[in-house]
């Protein structure tokens, strides 16, 4: 996927960099505002990684706007030592979609950017979900593997979801608190992890090959088993 | 420009003179309204009759005129002449020729010519000069009449009422001036206190307070406030402090920890995978310090009051229980129950997000602290009057009495604490929740255990400054710690 950042200070964007590449993606570079807002403007990128506070007298939030207006729906996470619940409310109304506060660790931000990447393709409304021999019917609710009928909790179904919706994709304990919870804050607690360890108790236990995957340092992913 | 010019400007400025020259004004208007009023019901209600008695005396006069002609008029008026006891009217009747017929006057008053209908002017009477108030009437045939009242005694009366009233005025206008200086001086003297207090805090003495006189008037009322945010001021003063220190020792650690790490591997590590080790710990400890800085930040954020606009009217029962059920399966996990106890719906007023990390950091304590086999109990309820009670009870060992008061400080671990993971910023974050809601954190003994209560206030003030709010608001840490401490 080809992304672009957005970001002045030479060793995060360094290292960013590297890292986007390693995974696979195409990736520019502008360090600043408005060489941000030409590349952005003009050439088409899957996702933009976008720092709140730029020199060259366009910061983050008014590259974004400007982008906006001129309809461009490019997602957008923004990368932010800004960390206040305001600060976070702007950077979305503003269009942003996603909003990462520094620190940050890099799988965090990878794995919120390849979700932003995927989301832009526009998939449309959806009734079925499809991983592997695993499906989810969203008009029923129901969840099969292999043709078997799996009952889950109403909050175990939605974690199920977020994650085939991601599929393929690693997704952080922090993205499922906030996808699947709608929580903004990180509890002391391995909650995440336990309700993992059930939904995989009923999705991936009396199956021969698992379906949930745990990412070292970073999060679960769903996938199927790859041959 | 000169000094006196500046100083004759600063003088005009002031408020207090603004005040006491309002006052001067509506003074002198109330002073005027009164002389004024004085002068119409005195002078002029004599005037006023003198001119309703000529003219019925001349109304008689013409009647007995038509019934009686000339020699009727005359008869009357040496019979009215006659019954004048106070000796004050005038009577004057002439023929064509301005030739006396009848009456006390001896000639007609030259200046009482045609045209003029009503006068007053000086006469001269059996030898006594005086002012009379005359009104002349044209009988048919060319007679003329002229009827009128000595006026000497109302002119003296008005004389007198004239001088009063402008030694009146006078005294007035002195104590009008006396009232401008009052006023402005008052103003000085109370506002200098409140203005040299400032000027003190200014240079760095936040000891200071504005004087309360005791009186309960206004401007007491005034240093009240005044002084209760400056009491504000100084305990955020005194918190930025002691979290400046606390964050100089507890933040130095994990960093000392991570650099040392580094170093060490640096220097002696044997083999890539060693090297990888030593940075997987610095980068956890890295992740600690940051996981520190969010909690203050959180704490700060939440204690400078900013996220009061985000307050709604909520329901805390869905919220309670989704909570819960995010934490159920983690106490199974560490063989604990946690049990909710909340009714259909809980109103409160608030904010969400807030009032959500607040219970999940409760939450994050008593699965820490509890023992296996033990009972969380989670419960919530309105109360009129008090606000939204939002309790979480373990079995854990508690805090112990001694310790309650301090728990809810920044950095704070007690002793028993001290071998679990964890930044003692917890706590920290509930009470700054609480306090944002104006309401209170209660640290209570649960036998064995601790019990959170979280209290809330349910509507928001009617308006800024509502005397029970300020009050809970000012007090809701001290209340805290006495009731805490009381718990046990």
């Amino acid at each position: 996927m080809r992304i672009l950042v957005v970001e002045d200070d030479k060793d995060v964007a360094g290292f960013v960099v590297k890292g986007l590449k390693e995974a696979g993606h195409v990736v520019e570079h502008a360090d600043n505002g408005r060489d941000g807002l030409f590349l952005a403007a003009s050439e088409n990128f899957d996702a933009i990684v976008l720092d709140r506070m730029l020199p060259g007298g366009v910061d983050g939030l008014r590259l974004l706007e400007t982008l906006r207006g001129q309809n461009n729906n490019t997602p957008v996470l923004f990368l932010s030592a800004m960390a206040q619940v305001d600060d976070r409310v702007r950077g979305l109304q503003a269009g942003g979609d996603d909003y990462l506060t520094k620190p940050f660790a890099f799988a965090e931000l990878l794995a919120r950017v390849e979700a932003l990447a995927r989301r832009g393709k526009g998939e449309g409304p959806q009734t079925k979900l499809v991983t592997g021999d695993l499906e989810m019917d969203l008009l029923s609710r129901g969840v099969k593997r292999a043709g078997q009928r799996i009952d889950l909790q109403p909050r175990e179904f939605r974690l199920l979801e977020y994650l085939m919706r991601h599929s393929g994709q690693v997704v952080t304990r922090t993205m499922l608190l906030e996808g699947v919870w709608d929580y903004h804050f990180d509890p002391q607690t391995n909650v995440i992890d336990v309700h993992v360890s059930r939904l995989r108790q009923k999705v991936d236990k009396p199956f021969a090959s698992p379906l949930i995957h745990t990412i070292r340092n970073a999060g679960y992913m769903l996938r199927p088993e790859q041959p | 420009m000169t000094a006196s010019a500046n100083d004759g400007r600063r003088f005009m400025r002031s408020a207090g003179l603004r005040f006491g020259m309002v006052y001067a004004g509506v003074f002198a208007i109330s002073t005027l309204a009164l002389a004024m009023f004085l002068w119409w019901s005195t002078a002029g209600l004599l005037d006023r009759q003198t001119v309703a008695a000529i003219s019925a005396d001349v109304q008689g006069l013409v009647e007995r005129y038509r019934e009686g002609g000339p020699l009727a008029v005359e008869q009357t008026i040496d019979q009215r002449m006659a019954d004048n006891l106070d000796d004050d009217a005038i009577y004057l009747l002439v023929g064509p020729d301005y030739h006396r017929l009848a009456g006390n006057l001896e000639q007609w008053p030259s200046r009482v010519t045609v045209g003029i209908d009503w006068d007053q002017m000086a006469i001269e009477r059996a030898g006594r000069r005086g002012m009379a108030q005359v009104r002349r009437y044209e009988l048919p045939r060319g007679f003329h009449l002229l009827v009128g009242r000595d006026v000497e005694v109302h002119a003296q009366m008005e004389r007198l009422l004239t001088d009063a009233l402008l030694w009146s005025a006078l005294v007035a206008l002195l104590l009008g001036i006396a009232g401008t200086v009052a006023v402005r001086g008052l103003f000085r003297v109370t506002l200098a206190d409140v203005s040299a207090t400032a000027a003190a805090i200014t240079g760095g003495d936040l000891t200071q307070r504005v004087r309360v006189s005791g009186r309960g008037d206004e401007f007491d009322r005034l240093a009240e406030t005044i002084n209760d945010m400056l009491d504000r001021i100084a305990r955020l003063m005194d918190g930025v402090r002691q979290v400046s220190n606390a964050i100089a020792h507890d933040l130095r650690t994990p960093i000392t920890r991570a650099r040392a790490r580094l170093e060490d591997a640096a220097a002696h590590a044997a083999g890539e995978a060693d090297l990888r080790a030593a940075i997987e710990r610095a980068q956890s400890d890295l992740d600690g310090v940051g996981a520190i800085f969010n909690a203050l930040l959180r704490i700060a954020e939440i204690e400078a009051g900013a996220r009061r606009s985000a307050f709604a009217d909520i329901d805390l029962a869905p919220l309670l229980l989704d909570l819960a059920d995010l934490y159920a399966a983690a106490a199974e996990e560490h063989g604990q129950i946690l049990v909710p106890d909340i009714p259909a719906s809980v109103p409160a007023y608030g904010d969400r997000d807030m009032i959500q990390q607040a219970v999940a950091n409760l939450f994050d304590n008593a699965l820490k602290f509890s023992p296996p086999g033990s009972t969380i109990c989670v419960a919530a309820r309105a109360e009129p009057g008090v606000g939204t009670r939002i309790v979480v009870a373990d079995q854990g060992p508690g805090i112990p009495t001694d310790d309650r008061a301090r728990a809810t400080e920044r950095f704070f671990r007690g002793e028993s604490a001290r071998s679990t993971p964890g930044s003692g910023l917890g706590l920290a974050l509930v009470q700054a929740v609480a306090t944002l809601h104006r309401g209170s954190l209660q640290l209570q003994d649960n036998q064995p255990g601790l019990r959170a209560v979280l209290t809330l206030a349910t509507h928001p003030p009617a308006s800024r400054g509502a005397a029970p709010m300020v009050q809970v608001d000012a007090s809701s840490s001290a209340d805290q710690r006495t009731l805490a401490t009381d718990g046990s």
